[in-house]
This record gives C-alpha cells, structure tokens and sequence, in this order.
C-alpha cells in the first residue's frame, strides 16, 4: 500500500508541485513554438508522453547495462528512435496535423525535459517509478502546452480547437499567435503560477500559527 | 566513502562502443521498421492529396491522368506514383479534356515550397492554386494557404505575363496580386514558383485542340 502512494505521489508531482514547464522551465522550444492552437498542444503533448514514456521504461530497465561513460549518448538514441518512430506515425496517421507541426516533431529529441527525466530520474529508479514519473512530467507538460495553446487561440483567432467562439465581429489579437505572443503568455502564466504558490505557502503558514496559538492557548486554559 | 567504489573498474573503451552499437543497431532496426510499415500509408496520403489538390484547381474535372514531357512531346504516364517532372491533365465526365495542373517547386521563407496550379490553356487564365508542401512560420508564412483572400487571387488570374506580388492595397493591374501582411516573404516565394514553373511549362504543352486523350478506363481516378 505504501508504495502504491509513493508511486502515485511521483506521478502527481510533474503535475504541479515539479511542473516541467512552470516550475523546472524546461522544454520552453515547443512549448513558445507550437502552442499557437489548441490541437496543436495537444497533438505534441500526446507525442512528447509517448517519448518520454517510451524511454524512460527502457533507460530505467537497462540500467545496469548501460555504462555511464555513455549514458549521455545512449539516452539520446533511445528518445531519438521514439521520436522517429512518432514522425513516421504521425505522418501516416494524421498528415494535416504533421504538416502544421513540421520540424518540432523531430526537435523533441532535443527537448531538454525529455533527457533531463532520463538522467535525474529513470536511470535511478525502478521502472514502475521512472514510468509513473513520466507519465506524470509528460501529464504536467501536456497540462502547460493545452493551457498556453487554448490562451493564444482565443485570443489571437477567437476560436478554440478550430470552433469559432466570438461570432465575426471579433477582431482577432494576431500577436497572440506569433512568437511574442507565446513569450507574453508565458511570462504571464508563469507569473500567476508563482503568485499563486506564494499564496498558498503564506496561507498554509498562516494556517500553522493559528493551529499553534490554538494549541498554546489550549494549553493554558486546561492549566 | 566507501573504497571498493572509488576502486571500481573503468569498463574497457571494447565495452564503451559495444554498447553504442547495439544500441545503434537496435535503433537502426526499429527505425527501419516503423519507415517500412508507414511508406505505403504515407506514400498514399501525399498521391491522394495531390489527386485532391488537382480537383480542386481545376473545376468541373472527374478524371486525370499524369503526363510528362519526353521526346519533345507530352506522353501519359501510366505507372503508379508520381514525382517532380509530372503535371497533370484533367478531364471531364465525358473525357473532355479541360486542363493542365501543373506543380512547382522551390526555396520559401524556411524551407521548399510545393505547389499545384491549375492552367486552362483555351483561356490562358490560372484556375486556383493549392500548396502541397511547405515549413512556412506557423501563424504568418503559412497564410499562404490559411489565407482564403491570398488563394482565391489565383483563381481566374490572367497568365500573359509573370505575375507579381505587390504590397496589399496596391494592386493596380491585372497581373499583379496582393502580397500577404507580415508574410511578404512568403507570397513573393509563391508567386515566384509559380512563375517559374509556369515559364517551364508553357513552351511544351500541347497545342490547343491536341491535348492528350484521355485513356478511359485504366485511370479512373474519380474522386
């Protein structure tokens, strides 16, 4: 029972409290680059869960067998052969999406979450751990990618997953869509991650001294 | 500090490559794996879409068939596939023949650009043009085919002379059409392929009234 929490506990945390993206700031390439819509986010979401899934199963069974002269290296074929192997499904499975997406699919091998994941945690962990941790990272990157696609789309084409949501009058914030608009929207979304953190970390302690005065004060009522 | 560990062996340089071959290996199998299982698909997807994008830039067309340029003369291809050298004629329901289809290719903003235009000879008018393939900036570049306004110029556009980008809201004759704001590069590219392919292209088809026959029904590529 302890272990299935600790291994829920590791997939959690890529969710929110180790965000790839709003708290380690990693992966920020296709985060910036393809986020203009909505499917696009969530099509390279699904391709960065397949990688990092894919390789950190395999980096974390191998191991002991791979020596860590290499490691770097080898990690790097690994991902390298799922993201062909995703560039290849795409294109036969989706072709309108692939051409939107062009050269970020094959650019995942060089997303810096996907080998960090590998180096900091899969090589060190069991494989029920090193894949509950990337479903997790992956499920927090998604999460980012989705909340930064569907900001942008609303605005810079008001629609949102190609449904228009503003009637004709609207007159679409084209920035939005173009890389500036991606940096504004981050920095934004990063701000209001860290203030909400703030918030909650201010409000917990708070909640820790009233706890303690309680107690204190319990104590002297009962003296 | 324990020492054993500090002692441990360095593995032999033998051990470092062997495991990088096989992992190369392992990778290359797998890659060539999943290139095999796709290509069929894959190859499909890019004829359907040419034969779709033929369709659409030429109206009123229920078959086509592919021709090429050989001995002087336009011969009908018959073999599966298709590649750069081809262009394409399309016939009515009656077999009648309409008009040429005719593709381009060369330097974008980012990467080559493909596209098809349709050409109606008896008129001497483009009759729409459809981009095949291009990694144009998503958001800007790509309005070369997002941008409804920038597609429809094609359609009915006199070809007497080159065709010219200009600056949009300055388009004062016939030849000239409105570039795309914020994706100037891009439209000039297209046009300038166009141009191109067209200039190839005009001195070899075939006089008017001796366009090929249409080879009924070994190519019924309906729609």
């Amino acid at each position: 029972m302890a272990t299935d929490v600790t291994a829920y506990e590791e997939m959690i945390k890529g969710l929110w409290r180790d965000n790839p993206v709003f708290v380690q700031v990693l992966g920020m390439c296709p985060m910036l680059a393809v986020t203009n819509s909505a499917i696009n986010a969530v099509v390279m979401g699904l391709a960065t869960f397949f990688v990092l899934v894919g390789s950190s199963f395999l980096v974390s069974s191998f191991k002991q067998w791979i020596p860590k002269q290499v490691r770097i290296s080898l990690y790097i074929i690994i991902i390298a052969t799922f993201v062909t192997v995703v560039d290849y499904s795409l294109l036969a499975l989706v072709p309108a999406i692939h051409k939107e997406l062009g050269a970020f699919i094959p650019l995942i091998v060089a997303n810096c979450m996907i080998l960090g994941r590998q180096e900091a945690f899969a090589s060190k962990h069991t494989i029920k751990y090193a894949v509950m941790d990337a479903v997790g990272m992956s499920g927090g990157f998604m999460i980012a990618l989705l909340a930064l696609g569907s900001v942008r789309e609303i605005l810079g084409v008001g629609a949102l997953f190609g449904v228009d949501l503003f009637g004709p009058h609207f007159e679409p914030w084209v920035i939005m869509i173009l890389p500036p608009g991606g940096f504004l929207t981050l920095g934004l979304l990063l701000l209001f991650f860290n203030w909400f953190s703030e918030r909650r970390k201010q409000f917990l302690a708070k909640v820790a001294q009233a706890d303690q005065n309680a107690s204190i004060a319990g104590v002297k009522d009962n003296g | 500090m324990s020492h054993s560990k500090h002692h441990e062996q360095e593995p032999s340089s033998n051990r470092l490559v062997a495991s990088m071959a096989i992992a190369g290996f392992i990778s290359g199998v797998i890659i060539i794996a999943i290139y095999l299982m796709t290509f069929d698909t894959i190859k499909e997807n890019k004829a359907r879409e040419l034969r779709q994008a033929v369709f659409k830039v030429l109206p009123d067309v229920s078959y086509m068939q592919k021709l090429r340029f050989e001995n002087n003369t336009l011969v009908i291809v018959t073999a599966d596939g298709m590649d750069d050298d081809m262009i394409f004629a399309g016939y009515d329901k009656q077999g009648k023949f309409i008009g040429y289809a005719i593709q381009g290719k060369g330097a974008g903003f980012q990467d080559t650009i493909h596209v098809l235009f349709g050409y109606l000879s008896s008129t001497k008018n483009m009759t729409g043009m459809e981009i095949l393939d291009s990694r144009e900036t998503p958001g800007l570049g790509d309005k070369i085919f997002k941008d409804m306004h920038f597609v429809a110029e094609f359609i009915n556009h006199p070809m007497l002379q080159d065709i010219k980008a200009v600056k949009k809201g300055t388009k004062s004759h016939d030849y000239e059409i409105d570039a795309i704001t914020g994706a100037t590069i891009s439209s000039k590219a297209v046009v300038r392929i166009m141009n191109k392919a067209f200039n190839t292209w005009s001195g070899k088809l075939a006089a008017q009234g001796q366009e090929p026959i249409f080879e009924l029904p070994t190519q019924t590529q309906g729609k």
